[in-house]
């Protein structure tokens, strides 16, 4: 029987076989931020251990930084976060982009915009989308402090194999639909545990149509399925993709490596544990209403109504959501008035993005009921080359802020953030009760949907745009 | 991890059931940024009267609650919890571990625990001891009683010694036991397969080369 790409994947890692099923797990590449590294950190330190292999680290402050006046940082915790991240990498002799480097950034923007992330490596973090490398036909996955200190000391997981799973989305998306009303309407479709104890692979010819960004947004997002990997093969994209990257390898090395990442497809025989299809001519412009990934629909129709599902316990969590986000069932998601946009996020924050909302905003106004617009490009390196094509004069001449690269109002940890009743358009991941900040209200959507919605004050259909 | 053979102590009785990982260590301290230092945080809200300590905080100045079992002069210096059902239910919180093991507890004894504590507490170095309601209750109100009352807890012999005299057998699963004799973390387990890790990395160096380049 043939092989998926997980199998592959899994089988040239397994350093060995244990009893009890479980498989210790060779991690190539490791990634590490300010949030949950100091006590994996602490650990080392006090078990007196060093890092087994530092050329496989790379850190990046990023989800504690401000994104304006960022050396200025004024809350003491941030500070101490930021500040801990730095000695421990002096302290071990690490790599890292520091915040006045220029490469900079949301650590899963920067590892594959560096070449640092490649077909066929494990690539781990302690964050959830690291599954984002996935694109890239590598295995990423985000792991706990404990299992960063795990990884530091041994180079290696103690892992239990995942299932596969297959998404295959057929036929080619309509004008004005993206990478990301693909994933919202696969987790839409399967909901957030749908694909728990899976790992997914994405497929078809709308995924094989996409760039590699549109595949890091779709990969990015396995995490709010329940799977912990998501993956699509190595195709011409890919490898073109990965040419010339900084840290990619070089000449004999880089056919070397060519010739192997070339294997890095299922087998036309793999037998996957789950399959869905999706057919993208039916995928329309998705908009989150409720306080779960899960809770999304077509932009064309209406906040869902409660009375209508069947199953008491999600009947509850709508009830609740509704209440939450403040809305009524059956009003139309066009007409839900925006506070706030944010273009931003691991999820949505790469060139391609930026490059999407300026298509939109050219031209146009922030509409005047919109508080505040901020693009935060996901790294240093994507702010140069947005401003090198002049995006940043169309964002700030349409009123938007144009912003430092790091999570921004992904999450609420850093000064943007939502207050207590503030609805957004937000190109991030989790629209979970506070996420955006306490009280905040956040309707997930693409970067398209997101630069319409600042025009308008209120979602439009961007595939019925002139 | 610090191992544990043998360990004589003095005991505090914590009298409640279902002390919960909020109650060991408040959320605040979640954002800070060690695995040491929690010790004077240990039971905060319970522990001192002013409505919650912050991380860093000094604590020397703070007011105490003379009602609470940690504050009385009896109990100073106890290494021994004794305390009653589900204790450490709650988050996963591995901070309440790393509380009571900075405070200086070695060993927990309850008739039960919540399932992540007790993993948590046997990864930092911590014996939790299961014995039955009425041994428990026993030991509450010798503890009581006595000024000054320690026990001996002997993980090789799987017995706890109290002062009378009495050897009070319980029951430990064979890897914990193993892990906390030799005190080995999981990092210390997998390090004893460090030789098939260096073989593996021989093997990946030679067949993809381009993986251990030293990057620009
Ligand atoms: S952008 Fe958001 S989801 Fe991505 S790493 Fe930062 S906080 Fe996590």
């Amino acid at each position: 029987m043939g092989k998926t790409l997980y199998d592959k994947l899994w089988d040239d890692h397994t350093v060995q076989r244990n009893e009890d099923g479980t498989v210790l797990l060779y991690i190539d590449r490791h990634l590490v931020h300010e949030v949950t590294s100091p006590q994996a950190f602490e650990g080392l330190r006090l078990a007196d251990r060093e890092p087994w292999r530092k050329d496989s680290i790379l850190a990046v402050p990023d989800h504690n930084v401000p994104t304006f006046m960022r050396h200025t940082i004024e809350d003491p915790v941030s500070r101490m976060q930021l500040e801990t991240l730095d000695k421990n990498v002096a302290h071990f002799g690490l790599r890292e982009f520091p915040l006045n480097d220029s490469r900079q950034g949301i650590v899963h923007v920067i590892g594959p915009e560096q070449g640092f992330t490649q077909p066929g490596v494990t690539i781990v973090c302690g964050d959830s989308h690291t599954a984002t490398h996935g694109a890239l036909a590598a295995l990423g996955f985000g792991i706990g402090t404990s299992d960063v200190e795990h990884v530091l000391a041994t180079q290696t997981l103690l892992m239990k194999k995942s299932k596969n799973m297959r998404v295959t989305v057929d036929g080619k998306l309509g004008k004005g639909v993206t990478a990301k009303d693909i994933i919202l309407a696969v987790i839409g479709r399967i909901g957030t545990a749908g694909a728990t104890g899976y790992t997914i692979e994405y497929a078809g010819e709308a995924i094989r149509d996409l760039s590699i960004e549109g595949r890091m947004t779709i990969c990015n997002m396995s995490i709010e399925a329940g799977a912990r990997a998501g993956l699509v093969a190595v195709d011409d994209k890919t490898i073109d993709y990965l040419r010339d990257k900084p840290m990619a390898p070089r000449d004999d090395l880089w056919d070397q490596a060519v010739a192997y990442w070339r294997t890095l497809v299922s087998d036309p025989d793999a037998v996957f544990d789950k399959e869905i299809t999706l057919r993208a001519e039916d995928i329309q412009p998705q908009v989150s209403w409720g306080t779960s990934p899960e809770m999304v629909v077509p932009v064309s129709t209406s906040v869902p109504d409660p009375a209508e599902e069947a199953d008491p316990v999600k009947r509850q969590a709508m009830e609740q959501a509704l209440r939450y986000m403040d809305l009524k069932p059956g009003t139309p998601m066009a007409e839900i008035p925006l506070d706030k946009i944010f273009i931003g996020s691991c999820t949505n924050s790469r060139i391609e993005d930026l490059r999407a909302v300026a298509e939109i905003v050219k031209g146009h106004k922030v509409a005047a009921t919109i508080k505040e617009a901020i693009v935060v490009p996901g790294s240093g390196l994507v702010r140069l080359q947005a401003e090198k094509e002049g995006l940043d004069r169309i964002f700030t001449e349409a009123g938007f802020e144009w912003r430092e690269p790091g999570c921004s109002m992904c999450l609420g940890m850093n000064p943007d953030k939502l207050g207590a009743g503030e609805r957004c358009a937000s190109t991030s991941n989790r629209n979970f009760e506070g996420r955006q900040g306490a009280g905040g209200r956040t309707h997930l959507a693409s970067p398209a949907m997101a630069a319409a919605a600042a025009i308008h004050g209120h979602f439009v259909d961007v595939s019925q745009l002139q | 991890m610090k191992a544990f053979t043998q360990h004589q102590g003095l005991v505090a009785p914590l009298d409640r059931p279902n002390v919960d990982t909020d109650a060991i260590i408040p959320k605040q301290f979640l954002k800070a940024i060690s695995k040491t230092g929690y010790g004077p945080f240990l039971f905060d809200d319970w522990r001192y009267t002013d409505g919650g300590g912050m991380p860093g905080q000094d604590c020397s100045q703070r007011p105490l609650n003379p009602d609470f079992v940690l504050n009385q002069t009896r109990y100073q210096g106890a290494s021994i919890l004794l305390t009653r059902d589900n204790f450490g239910c709650g988050s996963s919180r591995e901070h309440a571990a790393w509380a009571l093991a900075d405070y200086g507890f070695r060993c927990v004894i309850a008739p039960s625990f919540a399932d992540i504590f007790h993993g948590n507490a046997v990864s930092n170095g911590i014996l939790p001891v299961r014995l039955d309601a009425e041994t428990v209750e026993r030991l509450f109100q010798e503890c009581f009683s006595a000024e000054g009352y320690r026990l001996t807890v002997d993980l090789e012999a799987r017995t706890i010694e109290t002062p009378g005299g009495e050897a009070i057998a319980f029951e430990v699963e064979d890897g914990i036991r193993h892990r906390l004799l030799n005190g080995l973390d999981d990092i210390g387990i997998t390090l004893q397969s460090a030789d098939a890790i260096r073989d593996y990395e021989q093997r990946r160096k030679q067949e993809k080369p381009w993986l251990y380049t030293e990057p620009a």
